[in-house]
């Protein structure tokens, strides 16, 4: 108890009573210098119209976060799957490597209009295959790094053990790669929302968060736009907090005693 | 001598063990040469013949780089030899592997951080694909033999490291291997630890009957352990003499043998031809082939 206490003060009202303070400071601000809504609306209107819309941002919300959820879950699997054909086939890995670098640095901003020709305006597929793209990158590149970390000592294990390579992965590879993986996932979980919501710039269906902030934006309705926002920052949060526990209940984790 | 006061059974017998027709290794002619990327490549072992019978606990001693851990990883077909054969148990070294001819353990522990104690002694047996009961069965016996009864459902990381090198020896014992090969398995223990886990594996070799081939620095542990120890020199590595030690079976090994004269004067043997002579092949070459006993 004498413990828990000031931890529990210390890791959840400081950092309550800090927010709480810098929104106190910015509505002070906006109503004390009156500053104008189209360059900083205060947060208690951002509140309202988040409030009075709560429906529409939900909806947004669930467009966007739908997106998002299925360009993680194919550019997670895959980036997954093709980091083990890379660290298992050196010829392979040596092909994919200048490829992948190459997607690493491909920006969403030249593809999302390219893809949303491909696969026509009205269809989501364009968005999910950015959060995808975006999302395959890191998981690739922590996954393949996991999947080198064997120790030495393990791989003389398994070479005395004399079991096929695939039952070796299984046993050491892939739980010494665990780790890794989940902290590239950590990192797609919220690059695939930013990507998905970034990608409704560019075009496709309304309904989506991104395509309510321009829209929100366009019609002078800063307040509502900034609504959105905050709704944009729920779901990236629920996302990466979703990866978290995931990892949790997932990953080993050192105990010590 | 000293008087057996432990479990007797029927022990490993006095003295050199009676010859067999399979010995349990057999090195014929060996040399193991690192190829550099320049030069004429490292000489990590030089001719080296060595055989060792059922039953027998041979140690290999030297200092870094004069290839006993070259040789033990030739034997565990973990590295191949450039020239020579090795048979374990009549059979060429890599079948021997292929069949789980024997049971080894390193100077690392190497346990799963994330298996239990118990799960990391059942990895050979699951891996090999014994069921869930016989595996289970089998765990808590060796888990209880090493006296670890009380941290069964413990992660590695909550032992200590002579707690977890029981563990990599309970490991090697899984599958009730014939031969033991060991390369410095107590070599990361403090000097307590090291005497005890010693005396625990003197007990061990006495109740499993198994051969044992041990890499160590330390001459007391190649003398108190061992049936007959491997001396040997770097440079290129080769064997320079095999000491025999006739300090008794292994069930009659006990604390006690630690002030024994036979083990003193063993102990001056060993060391003498440890330090003895330097090598008449002249000047040691320099540190180039250091690096080569711990691969």
């Amino acid at each position: 108890m004498r413990t828990t206490q000031p931890k529990l003060l210390q890791t959840v009202l400081a950092p309550i009573v800090f927010g709480v303070a810098v929104i106190l400071l910015w509505q002070g601000l906006v109503t004390g210098l009156a500053i104008k809504a189209f360059i900083l609306p205060a947060p208690f209107a951002i509140g309202a119209e988040f409030a009075g819309n709560l429906q529409n941002v939900a909806n947004g919300m669930a467009v966007t976060g739908r997106n998002s959820l299925v360009g993680l879950v194919i550019g997670a699997l895959l980036g997954i799957a093709l980091a083990i054909v890379s660290a298992l086939a050196r010829l392979f890995d040596e092909m994919a490597a200048p490829v992948v670098a190459a997607l690493s640095v491909v920006p969403i901003v030249a593809l999302a209009p390219v893809l949303y020709t491909m696969f026509g305006a009205g269809a989501e597929t364009a968005r999910q295959l950015v959060a995808a793209l975006a999302v395959f990158v890191p998981v690739y590149f922590n996954t393949l790094k996991g999947l080198r970390q064997v120790r030495p000592v393990h791989r003389d294990l398994m070479r005395a053990y004399a079991v096929t390579s695939w039952q070796a992965t299984r046993a050491v590879t892939l739980p010494t790669a665990l780790p890794f993986v989940f902290t590239g996932l950590r990192i797609a979980s919220s690059l695939a929302v930013i990507s998905a919501l970034i990608a409704e710039y560019f075009g496709g269906p309304v309904g989506g968060l991104g395509k309510s902030i321009t829209s929100a934006a366009a019609s002078s309705n800063y307040g509502l736009a900034w609504a959105y926002v905050l709704g944009s920052i729920i779901l990236g949060l629920v996302f990466y907090c979703a990866a978290l526990i995931v990892e949790k209940l997932v990953a080993y984790q050192p105990q010590h005693q | 001598m000293t008087q057996p006061t432990r479990r007797t059974a029927d022990a490993v017998p006095d003295g050199p063990v009676p010859a067999v027709d399979v010995p349990a290794v057999n090195v014929r002619s060996v040399s193991r040469i690192f190829t550099a990327r320049k030069g004429p490549g490292i000489t990590a072992l030089d001719d080296v013949s060595l055989t060792v019978a059922p039953g027998e606990f041979v140690s290999l001693i030297g200092p870094s780089g004069c290839g006993k851990s070259t040789l033990l990883r030739l034997v565990a077909d973990l590295d191949v030899p450039t020239s020579g054969s090795i048979e374990v148990f009549g059979k060429p070294a890599r079948q021997a592997r292929i069949d789980q001819s024997y049971g080894i353990a390193f100077q690392q522990a190497g346990l799963l951080p994330w298996r239990t104690v118990a799960g990391n002694i059942e990895l050979p047996l699951e891996l090999h694909g014994v069921g869930k009961v016989a595996r289970r069965a089998r765990a808590a016996e060796l888990i209880e033999l090493v006296g670890l009864s009380d941290f069964a459902t413990h992660y590695p990381d909550q032992l200590s490291g002579g707690m977890q090198q029981r563990v990599a020896i309970a490991r090697s014992l899984a599958e009730s291997p014939s031969l033991l090969l060991m390369d410095e398995p107590f070599g990361a223990l403090d000097e307590m630890t090291r005497e005890r886990m010693q005396n625990e594996l003197v007990r061990i070799c006495a109740e499993t009957q198994a051969a044992v081939v041990f890499v160590t620095h330390s001459i007391p542990e190649a003398v108190f352990l061992s049936n007959r120890v491997v001396v040997m020199s770097p440079r290129p590595g080769c064997i320079r003499s095999i000491v025999s030690v006739g300090l008794g079976d292994m069930a009659g090994r006990g604390e006690d043998l630690r002030e024994d004269a036979g083990f003193f004067r063993s102990l001056s043997e060993v060391r003498e031809l440890l330090h003895g002579d330097t090598p008449s092949t002249g000047p040691a070459a320099p540190t180039g082939a250091r690096g080569v006993e711990t691969r």
